[in-house]
């Protein structure tokens, strides 16, 4: 019986995220996080609505739409949803598919013990979010 | 044998549906109930009842059925009661499955469920065409051409209810040389062996206990921890969760370690598993005289392979909408265990139960509705309600409708409020509901909140906007009392007055 191809483990290797854990560690996480694939058009986070959990792109482009207006684009190694995750507070933007969206999911109650369980993956998360803070900060000036 | 009649020659039809497993038959009954007429069901198989005459291993369901209840057997709320038999608009095709259970247990054995499964395809009449085995799919201009064994099939949609069986093999080195579970065999032939499983979810728990009076030693492994929490509240865990007790009290033969597979060697007539940590540091040798891959399974989707099916799970399932139609490949839909690749609203992880018959069957009445309405145009008149009828309704379906209380946070009884008047729109995707735009309405769910209590949830569109309104729970469960009562009227003042 052939081999799957392009299985999970292999795109969350390409993905910096996960750039420190070892091949047996990163076969864990593959494990432990489900993977979702949604139409261009599709819904993947509701503004305002509760519930969600981190979304990471592994193929394809999801918009952020607040409002009715399109702010952003994502793509590959992009993620999202983490922050009302971790707040508990819903999501403040809908988050569409722009393409066909596959995506590594950790579902909301589960991600805290998910980054404890990887501090590096949350690390390279922190940064990440820093990045974002600085940029909205010199936005501001 | 016997010349027997062999109903829906190949031809054109509106819908085919493929497969004759409780996926396929309650597809099959409730496109017929919802008005299609040129319906074609086709089977490989030479009887009903799909996976059930061969799966699981070990011979006994883990869904429950409960012969005795509080309410009646032919009743609606009963189904909730019984997650093993197929729905019925009549009395006497509803809970088929306690008549068959010798009550030895609550769930029943595969027999019983296949006896069952029997009895309502005599009993509800429908045919099916035995012994046709879908070949290819390809789209034509009007719709789907399926190939078959007996002929071709023309139609404008297809329900592709194949099930969930086939192995699905991981990228291991070696990994052909062992058994899947599929082919497990008898439990006698692992008598005073040592046995290797991978994997750690229901199939590779399934296997141990069951091989647990047989071999001499089993080690379950697989990369993930397994989900004790999860467990704790799944139906696996009086009879799956001995090989683990055994191995977290301590002691000697029984073994359950995280670790991710590396290859798979043949060694002296057995086998050499070499397996690397994940929750702990190293690596490590298993050996044993049998190694059997329990790795879970997939939708056998070769026959579609020329549609281009979107998938997830690594390949295993088909990706699907909230009506299960394939997210690549229009006209394509699905039944039975594979509407699990369709996740709905998901909120706070938690998914619907479309891996079993009992939230799948719910899946199919829906889809059949949606396929009558939106692809063949048979419309049905929407129930006319009164405005006192409106709190009455759906604080009794949030206290009791088996579809909102097993398919939680999918499937919502939803009732519009348009300009000729309050209409009952039956039960409803939530994600459909939530995402498209429509007149004013309401959908009323029950929901697993993110602390894991479960509460009714309303979803109200007014002025082309949706709201949520998460309720409080109740330790009783009783969402129908005075405290609902008021929240609800004053959530639905909008659309009520």
């Amino acid at each position: 019986m052939p081999a799957e191809t392009t299985n999970v483990v292999e795109s969350l290797a390409q993905l910096t995220l996960f750039a420190d854990l070892t091949q047996p560690r990163l076969e864990e996480v593959a494990h432990t996080v489900g993977e979702e694939v949604f139409a261009e058009g599709q819904r993947v986070l509701r503004q305002g609505m509760s519930g969600g959990g981190l979304f990471i792109i592994l193929d394809g482009e999801a918009e952020i739409v607040i409002d009715g207006d399109r702010r952003a684009r994502l793509g590959r190694g992009d993620f999202f949803g983490e922050i009302a995750a971790l707040t508990g507070d819903s999501p403040t933007a809908d988050v569409v598919a722009a393409t066909m969206l596959r995506c590594a999911t950790v579902s909301g109650p589960e991600l805290e013990g998910f980054l404890l369980e990887h501090p590096s993956v949350m690390f390279r998360m922190l940064k990440a979010e820093a990045r974002r803070l600085r940029a909205a900060n010199e936005w501001q000036r | 044998m016997a010349a027997v009649e062999r109903p829906y020659p190949p031809g054109d039809y509106d819908v085919v549906v493929v497969g004759s497993g409780p996926g396929g038959l309650q597809s099959a009954y409730c496109l017929t109930r919802a008005g299609v007429e040129h319906l074609a069901v086709i089977s490989r198989d030479d009887e009903p009842a799909g996976m059930f005459r061969r799966f699981p291993v070990f011979q006994r369901l883990i869904s429950w059925t409960k012969p005795q209840a509080p309410v009646e057997r032919e009743s609606r709320e009963y189904e909730w009661y019984d997650h093993n038999s197929l729905l019925g608009d009549e009395p006497g095709h509803r809970g088929l499955m306690p008549m068959f259970m010798d009550r030895s247990f609550d769930v029943p054995a595969r027999e019983e469920m296949e006896a069952a499964l029997r009895a309502y395809v005599d009993r509800t009449t429908l045919r099916i065409r035995y012994g046709c085995t879908l070949e290819c799919v390809r789209r034509a201009a009007d719709g789907l051409v399926l190939e078959t064994s007996d002929g071709d099939y023309r139609c404008k949609v297809a329900v592709f209810a194949l099930g969930v069986t086939e192995a699905w093999l991981p990228a291991i080195p070696g990994v052909e040389a062992a058994r899947h579970y599929v082919d497990t065999g008898r439990p006698a032939d692992y008598d005073g062996k040592r046995v290797v499983i991978i994997g750690k979810r229901n199939s590779g728990f399934e296997l141990a206990q069951g091989l647990l009076p047989w071999a001499r030693e089993i080690a379950l492994v697989s990369p993930r921890p397994v989900e004790t929490a999860v467990l704790a509240h799944s139906a696996l865990r009086v009879r799956y969760l001995q090989p683990y007790d055994e191995y977290v009290r301590g002691g000697f033969g029984t073994y359950v370690v995280d670790a991710a597979i590396e290859r798979i060697e043949r060694v002296n007539g057995g086998f050499r598993v070499h397996a690397a940590g994940t929750t702990w540091p190293g690596k490590l040798e298993l050996d044993g005289d049998e190694v059997i891959v329990a790795t879970g399974f997939r939708t056998p989707l070769e026959p579609l392979a020329e549609l281009d099916v979107a998938t997830v799970a690594d390949g295993r399932i088909p990706a699907q909408t909230p009506f299960w139609e394939s997210i690549s490949a229009p006209g394509v839909f699905f039944a039975g265990n594979a509407t699990q690749g369709a996740r709905g609203m998901a909120k706070h992880g938690a998914a619907a139960n479309s891996t079993s018959v009992n939230g799948f069957r719910y899946n199919a009445r829906v889809l059949a509705g949606h396929i009558a309405e939106e692809h063949l145009g048979i419309r049905h008149e929407r129930p006319r309600l009164e405005r006192d009828e409106v709190l009455p309704l759906v604080l009794a379906e949030l206290a009791r409708a088996p579809e909102l209380w097993i398919q939680k946070g999918y499937l919502g009884r939803a009732l519009s409020f348009g300009s000729d008047g309050i209409r009952d729109e039956g039960i409803v995707p939530l994600a459909r509901f939530v995402d498209d735009a429509g007149p004013d309405a309401v959908a009323a769910s029950v929901e697993t909140g993110a602390d894991g209590k479960i509460v009714p949830v309303l979803y109200v569109r007014s002025g082309g906007r949706v709201d949520e309104h998460v309720l409080a729970p109740h330790p009783l469960h009783e969402f129908d009392g005075a405290d609902h009562r008021a929240e609800l009227e004053g959530r639905l003042k909008p659309l009520l007055s």
